[in-house]
């Protein structure tokens, strides 16, 4: 088994991971952290495929990614924030009246 | 010039100018339309007659416009006018135009007076469409016309749902025998490329064409017939015709529409010469419908019922003739039955008139001075009917007696039975006659206060109906027409004996009448006496044979019965909409359901996400 199946098993482990936080923990920060999980797993196979590749851009769009999910968590962090001032709870069972 | 065109569209003019327009224009305008259009029909087809006669019976040809090409398939509208036609349209025309005038005085308080003449002018165009039509094709659309306003003058006083209802049973019943007419028209296309009477005509002349079923044909045409003449089985609507006003039934249902039959079968005569058995089914017909209506006539007690009972004999007498071949003499008493039936029944209206709308003649008599002069002509017209010579009715049953015992198609038999009727028609006209005019009287006293004669409008009508009646028998009709229709042969063997029946057949006529006198000369007890005698036989005629009651049973109901259970309830509350709501519960149900989903559950919304994508992956790669 070479470095890249490593990698990829690992980038793998990492989504599933973080899929499976999503699906059972109900902690919306803790959702939150799963989802950033999957992210990176996402990131670890793109620059695991890049360095097979011996590519630059695959860096490029890796540095793209970490930006944006910055971004996204600026976001969503303030988000969160609101909505426990409303309920004064991170579980996201409480805020299911928000489904529109 | 288009005179045939013109004959055809003047009575349509009057139509659509007192439909749409009758109710602003006034009684008198409306009158004179109504009338005056017929009347003008009148005059121009006495003038093709005259150039006829001159040009020796040469046709006149009119191809007025080319209706339908389809694939080289030509069908005009076109005219002709032979002496047959001749015949037909200065009947229709002229009886038409005096029973349009008599309607003025007899329709003069109806609040529908100008929907009464747009429909009659109606029923003219259509029936002259019918006997001026080159086409069978023509002919059927005259023939459907005709039945449709007939519909509309049976139903002319739709308020009373008993009269809507017997138009109704007219448009239906006639419905029956029009798919036989269409079904032989469509075979007679198919075998002859041409629906033109003339070629129809010509081609059978020469010969019945091996390629066609001429017996088949025959028959389906003599179906269509049956029906529009009331010939048995299909004779149950003319009684119940009579709800129409009086005027119609003598015009409609006794003088014009109902020998629309007798016209087709004569119009087509070469097609019935080269199908014997039809003939002999037609003969057949016409004699079983000439003695079972006279016989249902003796009992009605209904002025009109009696004088339409009375019709559908004398249409059966037509039908006998046409069945052995004697053409001419069908058409003969097609043409003095139109005066003296439109006579009788024009007096029957005159009479309803006077006693201000009573028809049962068990409330009549003693008429005879109240009203003379429509007595005076119902009386000869009952003579003529009756077969008493020297009147028109003599001279034409005379000819279909003789013709039904000696040509090659007839029988002694047929003349035995056709004799009986006769004697049969004389003794139930003649009661006609003493019930209503001549025995003591039987009327409220309150309908015998206002008896009064009718309007000159009324009663010079009848005056020269009658008049006809009495002199129409004088021409000599089967020799004007035979050029066109043969005159059949006769059993050397039988030759002598015209006049021995001659005599037998007026011994026949004056026993009805002396049979009548002698029952109900003194009033109906005698009568009722006798029927208190045969209750159940008495009950038989009086129900028609309980031939309506048969047709409701073995027909109307399991129709019915079909339609409201198998096509209603099975067909379209069942099937069609069954699926339709069905689909839609279905729907409705199934997003009930999923609607669960959304709930507002994101972890779930994230698992079933995610074992979708986890499916359309496996899909994806499954035959990777």
């Amino acid at each position: 088994m070479d470095s890249t199946q490593l990698l990829l098993a690992l980038s793998i482990a990492l989504f599933v991971l973080g899929l499976t936080g999503v699906i059972i923990r109900r902690n919306a920060l803790v959702m939150l952290m799963c989802m950033e999980l999957m992210v990176n797993a996402v990131v670890l196979s793109l620059v695991t495929f890049a360095a097979r590749m011996a590519s630059a851009s695959g860096a490029v769009l890796a540095l793209l990614i970490f930006v944006v999910a910055a971004a996204e968590i600026a976001i969503a962090i303030p988000i969160v924030l609101l909505l426990v001032r409303q309920r004064r709870t991170l579980d996201v069972g409480a805020y299911s009246s928000l489904k529109g | 010039m288009l005179p045939l065109t013109a004959i055809v569209l003047l009575p349509l003019i009057g139509f659509l100018v007192n439909g749409l327009a009758g109710r602003r224009l006034g009684h008198r305008f409306v009158s004179i339309i109504g009338c005056g259009l017929p009347l003008l029909a009148f005059a121009v087809a006495v003038h093709c007659c005259l150039d006829l006669t001159a040009s020796l019976g040469a046709a006149r040809v009119e191809n007025l416009y080319t209706w339908a090409d389809v694939d080289g398939h030509q069908f005009a509208i076109g005219f002709w006018f032979d002496r047959l036609s001749a015949v037909m349209t200065l009947i229709v025309t002229g009886v038409g135009s005096a029973i349009h005038v008599y309607s003025t005085g007899y329709m003069k308080d109806d609040p529908g007076y100008a929907r009464y003449f747009a429909y009659l002018n109606l029923f003219l165009f259509f029936m002259l469409l019918l006997v001026l039509g080159r086409s069978l094709l023509v002919c059927f659309v005259g023939w459907e016309g005709v039945g449709l306003a007939s519909y509309l003058l049976i139903g002319f006083w739709f308020e009373d749902p008993d009269k809507a209802r017997a138009g109704k049973k007219a448009f239906i019943t006639n419905r029956v025998g029009d798919a036989g007419f269409l079904l032989g028209m469509f075979l007679l296309y198919h075998g002859l490329g041409t629906l033109d009477l003339d070629h129809v005509q010509a081609v059978f002349a020469a010969g019945a064409p091996a390629a066609l079923s001429g017996e088949l044909i025959a028959l389906l045409l003599f179906i269509g017939a049956t029906g529009k003449s009331a010939q048995i089985p299909l004779h149950v609507w003319l009684p119940d015709a009579m709800a129409g006003p009086t005027p119609v039934s003598a015009l409609i249902h006794a003088a014009t529409m109902v020998t629309a039959g007798v016209y087709l079968i004569a119009r087509l005569h070469g097609i019935y010469e080269h199908a014997p058995l039809t003939s002999e089914l037609i003969a057949a017909i016409g004699l079983l419908t000439a003695l079972i209506a006279a016989t249902v006539a003796v009992v009605q007690t209904d002025i009109k019922k009696v004088l339409a009972w009375s019709t559908i004999s004398q249409l059966g007498y037509m039908f006998l003739a046409l069945g052995v071949g004697a053409y001419g003499a069908a058409v003969f008493h097609l043409y003095t039955h139109a005066f003296f039936k439109a006579c009788l029944f024009l007096g029957a209206g005159s009479v309803i008139h006077a006693l201000g709308g009573e028809q049962d003649i068990r409330r009549m008599g003693g008429l005879a001075r109240r009203i003379p002069v429509t007595f005076a002509t119902f009386a000869i017209a009952t003579a003529a009917i009756a077969g008493l010579p020297p009147l028109a009715g003599f001279f034409s049953k005379d000819e279909i007696l003789w013709y039904a015992f000696a040509s090659e198609r007839g029988a002694p038999l047929l003349w035995a039975v056709a004799a009986a009727t006769a004697a049969l028609s004389a003794f139930y006209m003649f009661r006609l006659l003493w019930l209503t005019f001549l025995t003591p009287s039987r009327m409220a006293a309150q309908t015998a206060e206002h008896v009064h004669e009718s309007p000159p409008a009324m009663t010079g009508v009848l005056v020269l109906l009658a008049a006809f009646s009495v002199v129409a028998g004088f021409v000599a009709l089967p020799q004007f027409l035979e050029p066109l229709l043969p005159v059949p042969a006769i059993h050397a063997a039988l030759a002598g004996y015209q006049t021995p029946l001659l005599c037998a057949s007026v011994a026949l006529a004056l026993a009805g009448l002396a049979a009548a006198v002698l029952v109900y000369g003194r009033g109906p007890a005698r009568a009722e006496r006798l029927a208190a005698h045969f209750p159940a036989l008495h009950r038989l005629l009086s129900g028609g044979y309980y031939v309506d009651e048969f047709y409701a049973l073995t027909v109307t109901r399991p129709i019915l019965w079909l339609a409201a259970r198998v096509f209603l309830r099975g067909g379209d509350q069942r099937l069609i909409d069954g699926t339709l709501n069905g689909l839609a519960a279905l729907f409705q149900r199934a997003a009930g359901r999923l609607s669960r989903v959304q709930a507002g559950a994101l972890q779930l919304y994230v698992l079933l996400a995610g074992l979708g994508i986890a499916a359309c992956v496996a899909w994806a790669l499954h035959d990777v």
